[in-house]
């Protein structure tokens, strides 16, 4: 598999170390109740078709990235940085 | 009285050569991690090009010239040859990493074939051009690999690492040599 780094383009997966979804940077606010939380830690979907996954090019720019592919077709859809995404998440808060 | 004597990262391993191919020391006096804050880029940029004569290169490639580089390094920048300038020090952090990297340069117009051996990306001169720079796997190293001209790069790993480089360079070198005398 190949993955697309936002800084460097497409890699080899091996330089890549997977973390795990991208949901994991969402994280809840602390008083927000065991149900919340178990869900953050504990429960993860397992979707067919579009996922979103937490990567670190290990080998590479060091950038934490998310990669948004597709489990079925295999196809690597689109990147960006997890320091972006985290930035756009906050502000749409 | 104990005389200490201070030995570069590659001493008494390079030079090699096999057939066309060689590998051997650059000797760079200052190797400096250059690391700008968010959104500080452009007035890094102008600094350097003040201070060094080279503006911040773009991702994958490197500016300046063979006696003062500047390096895409990831999340950094590595400065190298020069001393750096005080005036760095109020736009960026300054690391002086000299002593922490082996910087050796692979020659020669096979030497693509070596590459292609131990790196996981294509460095073919239509698609890796001269002043491109990567950091990526060199065989289980993590490194930075340059295209310096159209038959040179320039490879950086971890000092401890000198000693691996130079084995895995030497296998790849040898492999391709006694393929060609088959």
């Amino acid at each position: 598999m190949r993955l697309l780094c936002p800084n460097c383009g497409e890699r080899d997966v091996r330089e890549f170390y997977y973390q795990s979804t991208a949901g994991a940077l969402i994280r809840p606010d602390l008083d927000a109740g065991e149900v919340v939380w178990d869900n953050y830690l504990h429960n993860r979907d397992n979707p067919a078709g579009k996922t979103e996954d937490l990567w670190y090019h290990e080998a590479g720019c060091n950038a934490w990235i998310v990669v948004i592919r597709n489990t079925v077709s295999h196809e690597v859809l689109d990147a960006e940085l997890a320091a972006d995404k985290r930035r756009d998440t906050e502000a749409k808060k | 009285m104990l005389n200490m004597v201070a030995k570069s990262p590659f001493e008494d391993l390079l030079p090699i050569a096999c057939g066309s191919i060689s590998l051997s020391e650059d000797i760079i006096e200052y190797v400096t991690l250059v690391a700008s804050k968010k959104g500080n880029e452009k007035q890094l940029s102008d600094t350097l090009k003040v201070a060094h004569g080279m503006a911040l290169p773009a991702p994958n490639r490197i500016t300046g010239r063979v006696e003062a580089r500047c390096v895409w390094f990831g999340q950094q920048y590595l400065l190298m040859g020069p001393k750096p300038d005080q005036s760095l020090n109020k736009v960026a952090r300054l690391t002086n990493v000299s002593d922490g990297y082996a910087v050796a340069r692979l020659q020669g117009t096979e030497s693509e074939r070596v590459l292609a051996r131990l790196v996981p990306i294509n460095v073919s001169r239509n698609v890796f051009k001269r002043g491109q720079t990567a950091r990526t796997l060199i065989q289980h190293m993590h490194g930075s690999l340059t295209r310096v001209s159209d038959t040179s790069f320039q490879i950086i790993v971890l000092r401890s690492m000198a000693l691996n480089l130079v084995h895995d360079i030497e296998r790849a070198m040898q492999s391709i040599a006694a393929r060609d005398h088959l």
